[in-house]
């Protein structure tokens, strides 16, 4: 971290925190705060009739669950790329590592659009999975295989540089004090693989709760059945029913900030472990 | 609601910064030797199974379905259609007003965090990254909130003839909310660890303030600035949430590129649709290149300092 000037010794101190904190208020904070007001203009009976009905419960367990079966995959799948990546050489490896970042980069509208050609009955991957009996586009499934994409490359990131870090003395140590390969695995690897590896999971996990873009290509979208918060929140704004719209947004906020401190908590936690 | 799309290298200030670290410059792969040839050729073809499914193929289908008809009819499908001309140049318009609003934000909070010590600095950190962990319907609906009907801030501006709601003041209010982090995020690490001495000293030689700028600052931050404009920009080029919701879907007046693509789908115009998500995929294949190349110029030691420990 820089260290501290004196507030005489550079200029721009005023005018600096004077724009920031303006900006910050105008964009972020008094619409945010807009949003918990609208809010708090219901009594309670009303709040609880709009952010906790049968609808809006099917949807945050809908949007819940996708979004936790879809990050607990991406661990299992980051681990095996990261672990790849970083440990073995093969070719066209700095094409493959390239493309983890393009679900980072990808108009979420884009990748609604390609997964749920692909995976429809007719798509080029539907094809056979429709003989099979099984449904991905239009169902659940298609909203973790969507949530799977926009979150594959939190964990991988996450890991990757521990990974790398990590000193080949240390596994080699444990060796030779007469470790086996599963025993240094666990004893070794494992522990210093879980903070970031769940740092990645609890990213994935947020960044799926609140996705919209790419869901509403390949769900549905039914309520009590494929409807996620995110859609019905639209719904109820589309129906005029503001009140009842941020209601259910105050509670998915909750969610995330809570989400939020987790992260953060991880992260340190990483920091202490990784250092 | 979340970290979000292409979170930002931040010098290691968060993890983002870790994601976006490429793991392949490992100096040495350990493991290489130690592990059996079947473990290394099965987790290999593992991981390119997994890449090339996720990631790969949807790639691949876009552009095959974008040109299934022929380059003509992909032409025609982008240029014909004066809503989805419209859309194209909405978007244009759009992300640009953002990201500059975002990147002078980003400039002024990067130099008071980065240079000076005072109470809630701490705090400020905190809530730049906070539009992250909001749902983009969410930062969609706090605007129709505050502009919409019957809401006060509306109104007013109505009555004196301004419309932002379902017009583009509120598709930029939108955008910029859920880009806000990019720039400030990008530039705080790098003027950190860049340090205030050659600031100092044109300080006491007695330069003024702009010329400071424009002389030591800028020209010390150019490359992380340059990467926050471009993370920021296909962002807010392909943010859909937010904007789909503040935008009213009117076709020809507030239809981004985005918000174009699922109307085309939804009309069943599969190959209009993959045409325009083409080109929002090659903007994001452009980004990544722009990242690749930038990131090697980001690590380099800035400029020589004085007195770095």
């Amino acid at each position: 971290m820089g260290s501290g000037v004196s507030r005489r010794a550079l200029p721009g101190f005023g005018l600096g925190l004077g724009y920031t904190v303006f900006y910050l208020s105008a964009i972020v904070l008094i619409p945010l705060a807009a949003c918990v007001l609208k809010a708090a203009s219901l009594s309670p009976a009303e709040f609880l009739a709009a952010a906790w009905s049968d609808r809006a419960r099917a949807a945050y367990a809908l949007s819940f669950t996708t979004a936790l079966v879809a990050a607990a995959v991406n661990v299992a799948l980051g681990l095996v790329v990261a672990w790849t990546l970083v440990r073995y050489d093969f070719p066209f490896k700095r094409l493959v590592d390239a493309l983890v970042d393009v679900p980072l980069a990808l108009p979420t509208a884009v990748a609604g659009l390609v997964y749920a050609s692909l995976y429809a009955p007719n798509g080029w991957v539907g094809q056979y999975l429709d003989p099979l009996g099984i449904k991905v586009a239009y169902t659940e499934s298609g909203i973790v295989l969507v949530l799977i994409f926009t979150g594959f490359p939190f964990v991988v990131r996450t890991v990757q540089p521990v990974l790398a870090d990590l000193d080949a003395e240390v596994e080699e140590a444990a060796a030779v004090l007469g470790a086996g390969r599963w025993q240094a695995f666990r004893r070794v690897l494992l522990p210093t693989l879980i903070p970031p590896a769940l740092t990645g999971f609890a990213l994935a996990f947020a960044r799926g709760l609140g996705e919209y873009g790419s869901v509403i290509f390949v769900s549905s979208n039914i309520p009590y059945k494929t409807e996620i918060a995110a859609v019905l929140i639209v719904s109820r704004l589309e129906e005029y029913s503001y009140a009842e719209a941020a209601a259910i947004a105050v509670v998915l906020l909750a969610l995330s900030f809570v989400l939020l401190a987790v992260i953060n908590l991880l992260e340190r936690w990483t920091q202490r472990h990784g250092g | 609601m979340a970290a979000d799309t292409l979170l930002p290298a931040g010098g290691g200030r968060e993890p983002p910064g870790v994601l976006i670290e490429q793991g392949a410059h490992a100096p040495r792969p350990p493991g290489r030797g130690t592990d059996p040839w079947y473990v290394r050729a099965v987790l290999v073809g593992l991981t390119v199974l997994i890449v090339g499914g996720l990631v790969g193929l949807p790639l691949v289908a876009v552009f095959h379905h974008a040109l299934a008809n022929g380059l003509g009819a992909y032409w025609h499908n982008l240029t014909a259609d004066p809503d989805t001309r419209h859309a194209i140049f909405l978007t244009l318009m759009v992300a640009p007003v953002a990201v500059g609003l975002n990147v002078a934000f980003g400039i002024a909070a990067a130099w008071v965090i980065a240079r000076f010590r005072f109470p809630g600095r701490g705090v400020l950190v905190t809530l730049i990254d906070l539009p992250f962990s909001v749902s983009p319907v969410v930062a969609g609906l706090v605007f129709v909130l505050l502009f919409g009907l019957n809401a006060p801030a509306g109104e007013w501006l109505r009555a004196h003839g301004y419309q932002v709601l379902f017009a583009p003041p509120g598709l930029v209010l939108a955008t910029a909310f859920v880009t806000f982090p990019f720039v400030a995020r990008e530039l705080i690490p790098v003027l950190e660890a860049i340090g205030p001495e050659e600031e100092l000293a044109a300080r006491s030689l007695g330069a003024s303030g702009w010329e400071l700028f424009w002389r030591i600052t800028l020209p010390n931050i150019k490359w992380a600035l340059l990467y926050g404009v471009i993370l920021c920009n296909a962002r807010a080029m392909g943010e859909f949430g937010a904007v789909y919701v503040v935008s009213g879907r009117i076709g020809g007046r507030t239809d981004t590129m985005p918000l174009r693509v699922e109307k085309l789908f939804q009309e069943y115009n599969t190959p209009a649709a993959f045409g325009l998500a083409s080109v929002l995929t090659l903007l994001a294949l452009v980004t990544l290149i722009a990242k690749v190349l930038i990131e090697p110029r980001l690590r380099e030691k800035a400029p020589p300092s004085i007195g770095e420990p």
